[in-house]
């Protein structure tokens, strides 16, 4: 494997809250090779849009901090980063896609004043030139008549267009590293496909690399080539797209994968599914959380399992009764 | 063939734009445009299609939130399109619905057990005590805890506060249930667990649904029938079966091979539909889909009567020769 452009390193993001330290990211590590795509998946509330904004140090403030671990971004450690560096590295060489477009957007602006920000700021490049790069950058992601689109406003696109705007933006800089946030979950199925293949094509001509974060499995199993599995702050199994879709060891990512209703599968049926629901993020223990939904008695979930590789990349949390090692 | 439970014949439900100072209206959305089907006892009819197709208007007319512009809607042998409120009241405990966002379709500042209760007291049925009890039957029935009738909506997760969106819809016995989006704001492992129950639900009482989604896979779990809406009109309707592995239509086409597979050995080589579908306001005057594709028979399409025709028995397909293959438009257009 090439070498990693993002290493994680036991990251823990933690909110300080009336209820006292919350950690919505309690150790995670994986790491992002140079050109690949790596997916985060998890349902709502598992920590992955939290540690893809530790990534960025983008954390609401002042309740969000970083209490522990690294972030090496091509051999530098984020966490130590002063704010003013970040500055340097947000758009210039990690550029962010979120999720909601409409959200993302500034409504008051013309979007061609939005794309070319980041290269006024990062490149220096004047308001003429700023909104020349802008209309290429608009065509790059097809949108049709660019030069009139550009000084248009948010309110005047459709959804797909919007994030193939934000999109525009986040690759204004060519980053080396795109986060996207749940980049198609408020788009319809067909321009859900539109945007996916737009991010492929665009990530291999960059030769960039990304994460996607996604509580979508057919997405990751069609745009990434290796998986996190996240499930209540933790990492519950990575591996390679292929070797996780094909040999799932941990019994909540069998679980996930197996309530997803298929085209292939019999109609009317019951669908398998996880029973029991995530503990409150107040009430996790600090041994296998996926047990502790089981209703295995917190008393004898004391221990962490070690994240253990089974086969080469393929990495699970060895809980005697989760995991199948 | 039993006799049908609902039939919607031409539904048209038009709202006006205003634009300028004086709010003068502009001109029509056609939300719903001439749309018909039927559902039959104890089956359930998926609606599919894109943001903005109409699909939720046409729950919401058939609830009679909205008064439909035209066209009727049978139920109970009486035309629910066009009668007054007071006469609806009595049919409304036959017709329930269940909306998409449980956070928001529930009071916030009322228990669950009062949430629940509502329809009772609207209705005038039974006493206090009475009412409390039937609540507790139907909170167990869906999967909730008994302590739950006391709580409040924010203090359950949003799987548990969609089984009180159905509890509520449960009260009044109703045969037809309209279920507008009820599992996309789920996480998968709670989505598979509000289907199942949505499945034992209908089976135990047999009900009739109106499903309305846009992830096909779902839709197909869940459907005996399967209609495919796109810009306000239905392009497809078939059996389930049929739909997913026969379609006629390029839409209904373009949308199954939109989904990603969650298989990364099945790689999705289809090329993305191109384009947005278009605004209602002002939508193209022939067949929207062809407009999209900017397909060449397009002018063909402009003024032609686009209603869905039974190209085979149960299969219902919009005669329209830029999204039929070729065979099939030949076949129509003989007719």
């Amino acid at each position: 494997m090439s070498e990693p452009l993002l290493e994680i390193k036991n990251l823990v993001t933690g909110f300080e809250t009336e209820s006292g330290l919350l950690k919505a990211v309690d150790g995670v590590s994986f790491t992002v090779p140079k050109g690949s795509c790596v997916g985060i998946v998890g349902e709502s509330g598992c920590g992955k849009s939290v540690t893809a904004m530790s990534i960025v140090r983008l954390l609401p403030q002042p309740m969000g901090k970083i209490l522990d671990g690294e972030i090496l971004f091509q051999g530098r450690d984020l966490v130590q980063a002063k704010e003013t560096d970040m500055h340097g590295i947000r758009g210039r060489h990690i550029g962010v896609i979120f999720q909601e477009p409409m959200t993302a957007l500034n409504p008051v602006h013309s979007i061609g004043r939005q794309i070319g920000e980041s290269l006024m700021l990062h490149r220096g490049l004047n308001a003429r030139e700023a909104r020349d790069a802008a209309i290429q950058l608009l065509q790059r992601v097809r949108i049709p008549a660019p030069e009139q689109r550009v000084d248009e406003f948010p309110h005047q696109l459709s959804g797909g267009m919007r994030q193939r705007v934000v999109i525009a933006i986040a690759l204004a800089c060519h980053p080396e590293l795109i986060i996207a946030d749940e980049p198609t979950t408020a788009l319809d199925v067909t321009v859900q496909a539109q945007i996916l293949s737009l991010l492929k094509d665009l990530q291999a001509e960059m030769g960039s690399s990304s994460i996607l974060i996604t509580h979508d499995l057919g997405v990751i199993a069609q745009s990434c080539d290796s998986v996190v599995v996240m499930y209540a702050g933790r990492v519950v199994e990575k591996a390679p797209v292929r070797e996780l879709f094909a040999n799932p060891r941990h019994a909540y990512t069998r679980g996930l994968l197996a309530s997803i209703p298929q085209l292939s599968s019999v109609r009317k049926t019951k669908l398998p599914t996880i029973p029991g629901q995530v503990a409150s993020i107040a009430d996790f223990v600090p041994g296998c959380r996926f047990c502790q939904r089981q209703g295995v008695p917190a008393e004898e979930l004391t221990e962490r399992p070690p994240l253990v590789e089974v086969t080469p990349g393929h990495f699970v949390e060895a809980c005697p009764r989760c995991a199948n090692l | 063939m039993p006799e049908p439970l609902l039939q919607v014949n031409n539904l048209k439900m038009y709202f006006p734009v205003r634009s300028g100072i004086l709010l003068r209206q502009a001109g029509w959305v056609k939300a719903v445009d001439d749309v018909s089907f039927n559902i039959y006892p104890g089956e359930t009819l998926g609606l599919v299609g894109e943001s903005g197709c109409g699909k939720s208007t046409i729950g919401k007319s058939i609830v009679r939130l909205l008064k439909p512009t035209g066209g009727s809607i049978q139920f109970n042998g009486q035309n629910i399109a066009t009668i007054s409120q007071r006469k609806m009241r009595p049919l409304r405990p036959h017709i329930q619905m269940v909306f998409q966002d449980p956070a928001e379709s529930l009071n916030q500042r009322q228990s669950i057990g009062q949430i629940v209760a509502e329809p009772f007291v609207i209705h005038r049925m039974g006493t206090p005590a009475e009412r409390r009890e039937w609540v507790r039957g139907l909170l167990d029935r869906v999967g909730l805890p008994d302590s739950a009738i006391d709580r409040f909506p924010f203090e359950f997760s949003g799987g548990q506060r969609q089984r009180i969106g159905i509890a509520r819809a449960l009260t009044l016995n109703p045969s037809l249930i309209i279920l507008d989006e009820p599992v996309s704001a789920l996480d998968v492992s709670v989505q598979s667990q509000v289907l199942n129950l949505l499945l034992e639900l209908q089976e135990e009482r047999k009900l009739s649904y109106l499903f309305i989604a846009h992830d096909l896979a779902v839709v197909k779990h869940i459907s005996d029938r399967v209609a495919v809406m796109y810009l306000g009109k239905i392009v497809e309707m078939s059996d389930a079966e049929t739909i997913y592995q026969a379609p006629k239509h390029a839409y209904t086409k373009a949308l199954l091979d939109a989904i990603p597979e969650p298989d990364p050995a099945k790689a999705n080589t289809h090329q993305p539909l191109p384009g947005d579908v278009p605004s209602p306001i002002n939508p193209p005057l022939g067949s929207a889909f062809g407009h999209r594709i900017q397909h060449p028979a397009y002018p063909e399409t402009v003024g032609a009567d686009l209603t869905p025709v039974e190209i085979e028995p149960g299969h219902w397909v919009a005669p329209d020769p830029c999204s039929l293959e070729p065979e099939d438009w030949d076949k129509l257009r003989q007719r």
